[in-house]
């Protein structure tokens, strides 16, 4: 295919000026996108580093180099080791549960019936809608006293009378509570990415060819076995692109925590990159915040490598 | 016995796909019915939240949009959005043609590299970037979003056209060459009426991504006239401790739906362009 290719830039070669000249052009046509990526990503991620061997600060911000100081008050730092903790736990939790949650949809999106088209577009509204404006929706219903849940509650008798099931208070208060607060985060998230998730694995789904799946029954094959050694490994490759994705979503995120819980309460579900914004940005430290910063960089590069890797392995096949 | 069964089948895929669809869909009926209910109804624990359970009321939409900044904040939105799709479209058309066409060795890893980019967060980028907009003199400026919103279409659209470029066959640019027109004439008349679709795809989630964005404008901008309709909504509306949850929610839904609605129409362009681009 390769070698076709490069025969057919030849003729044209016979043609000259620039507007003819593969070679040329392409890196013409590229160098826009390179430049702005460069100066608007790779330097300021080079700036990244250097402040965070710094002690800037917003007030001060001239260049004073202080070594590995900021990332050794970091990690003392009882805050950020809460915050490193809960950026994984929430990453983890939530995405394992949407990749499997999100295969059941599929499963079920992959049939015909009725009504299909409204079931799609409802399923996919949280991923349209901006997502400060959806968490909003959230934050009003997990409001300390007017929650629907704990009217739900209430009325079945689960909460707000003595001995009742979730105790006698007349509210759960969910963004009160650490554990509470916390599932809440991870329940927005899974709102939140699910529709990604789904799309992904419904391409994944129907990617695998029909004959396949008929020739297999034919053959007597059990739908567990199919599931099990057809269609699972087929979309194993997709499957890990939605869960790669949705960690890097999840592990980078600030707008679920910032709009519901700003972290609170006392830092229960603080992460990462929420602590980075509270640090450097409203507590004008931006030399700690750099290096708070900075602790996402290994995780997201190690995504990265492996999202190469399976880029290539498809390539092969 | 055998029509059992299946209705029974039938009626589980239903409440399956129900219950998903409640979930997803709760929160935005949830908005509409905050929208239009008076306060003395929302704010009464008692009464059932569900449902109206007094007359419903228009005065949550008339503060909101004449006594806030709300359509400033769409305003300013659509003008950021209008801007960065152009930006994008400029820097994202031509690089995915050169990785579509031209790609060997260097170039396959340059639009792998270019995609890998989009995965560096903005957590990273958001403090050296400050100091960037304020040397600039951008602060509280929507100039600043529209500079800084490409670092994150650019990547993702090159990605997405790459794909899409690719599923058009090269012959008929060859064709189109061979009766006498150059490379880059082939290319602007007709590979890019033939890849329409995928730039106006392009279009949309550039359009939306930049809606979506939240933190950088919260960094970056926070004179109330200034900002965008993302982190006007959850900042200005809530007035101290006050949250005013009418206009809030009204906001909030009047903001999502339009949105909502269009991506929509887009998205199964948007995740073959998406697999495309990861599988060839």
């Amino acid at each position: 295919m390769s070698r076709r290719r490069e025969g057919g830039d030849r003729v044209l070669e016979v043609k000259s000026g620039i507007r003819d000249r593969p070679g040329l052009l392409a890196k013409l046509m590229i160098a826009p996108a390179i430049l702005y990526v460069v100066a608007m990503i790779g330097i300021p991620f080079i700036m990244a580093i250097m402040y965070s061997l710094s002690d800037a600060t917003t007030g001060e911000p001239n260049y004073r180099f202080v070594g590995l100081r900021n990332f050794g008050e970091a990690l003392a730092d009882p805050v950020f080791r809460l915050s490193l903790k809960n950026t994984f736990f929430f990453a983890l939790v939530s995405q394992t549960l949407v990749i499997i949650l999100s295969r059941i949809i599929a499963t079920a999106l992959m049939k015909e019936f009725r009504g299909k088209w409204l079931a799609r577009f409802l399923i996919m509204l949280p991923w349209t809608a901006p997502i400060a404006l959806g968490t909003i929706g959230w934050l009003w219903m997990l409001d300390s006293i007017f929650s629907p849940f704990d009217w739900i509650f209430r009325r079945l008798g689960l909460l707000g009378t003595p001995g009742a099931l979730l105790g006698p208070m007349q509210n759960l208060y969910w963004l009160g509570q650490p554990g509470l607060a916390m599932a809440s985060v991870i329940l927005v998230h899974i709102w939140r990415l699910l529709p990604l998730a789904t799309v992904i694995q419904l391409a994944g789904l129907s990617s695998i060819p029909r004959d396949l799946l008929e020739a297999a029954e034919v053959d007597g094959a059990k739908p567990w076995r199919r599931t099990l050694e057809i269609t699972i490994p087929l979309t194993a490759p997709i499957i890990s692109i939605a869960f790669l994705f949705g960690l890097v979503f999840t592990f980078t995120d600030v707008t679920v925590v910032y709009v519901l819980t700003r972290g609170g309460p006392v830092h229960s579900t603080q992460v990462l990159s929420t602590w980075t914004f509270f640090k450097g940005i409203e507590g004008g430290d931006l030399a700690q915040g750099a290096a708070i910063s900075l602790f996402l960089f290994p995780v997201l590069a190690g995504v990265a490598t492996l999202m190469l890797r399976m880029a290539r392995k498809r390539e092969v096949v | 016995m055998k029509s059992v069964r299946k209705l029974m089948r039938r009626s589980g895929l239903y409440s399956l796909v129900g219950g998903f669809a409640l979930f997803g869909a709760f929160p935005f009926y949830w908005m509409l019915i905050a929208t239009f209910k008076r306060d003395h109804d929302l704010f009464r624990p008692e009464n059932n939240p569900f449902l109206f359970n007094e007359p419903a009321t228009l005065d949550h939409l008339r503060l909101l949009l004449f006594d806030t900044h709300f359509l400033q904040y769409l305003l300013n939105s659509f003008l950021v959005g209008l801007a960065v799709v152009i930006i994008t479209l400029l820097a994202a058309v031509p690089a995915a043609y050169s990785l579509a066409r031209w790609a060997r060795g260097w170039g396959e890893t340059l639009g792998i590299g270019i995609f890998l980019t989009y995965l560096v967060p903005p957590t990273i980028l958001f403090i050296p970037l400050s100091r960037f907009a304020s040397g600039l003199g951008l602060q509280e400026s929507l100039w600043s979003l529209i500079l800084i919103y490409p670092t994150f279409t650019i990547p993702f659209c090159t990605w997405l056209l790459m794909g899409f470029f690719k599923t058009i066959p090269k012959d008929i640019e060859e064709q189109a060459m061979i009766d006498g027109l150059s490379r880059l004439g082939a290319m602007t008349r007709v590979v890019l009426p033939l890849g329409i679709s995928g730039i106006l795809t392009v279009v949309v989630f550039a359009f939306t991504l930049s809606m979506h964005e939240f933190i950088y404008a919260l960094t970056f901008i926070s004179v109330s006239a200034k900002k965008t309709v993302s982190i006007g909504v959850p900042t200005e509306l809530v007035r101290g401790d006050v949250f005013q949850w009418g206009p809030l929610m009204a906001g909030a839904l009047l903001a999502s739906l339009p949105v909502a609605v269009v991506y929509t129409f887009f998205l199964d362009r948007f995740i073959s362009g998406f697999t495309m681009g990861a599988v060839k």
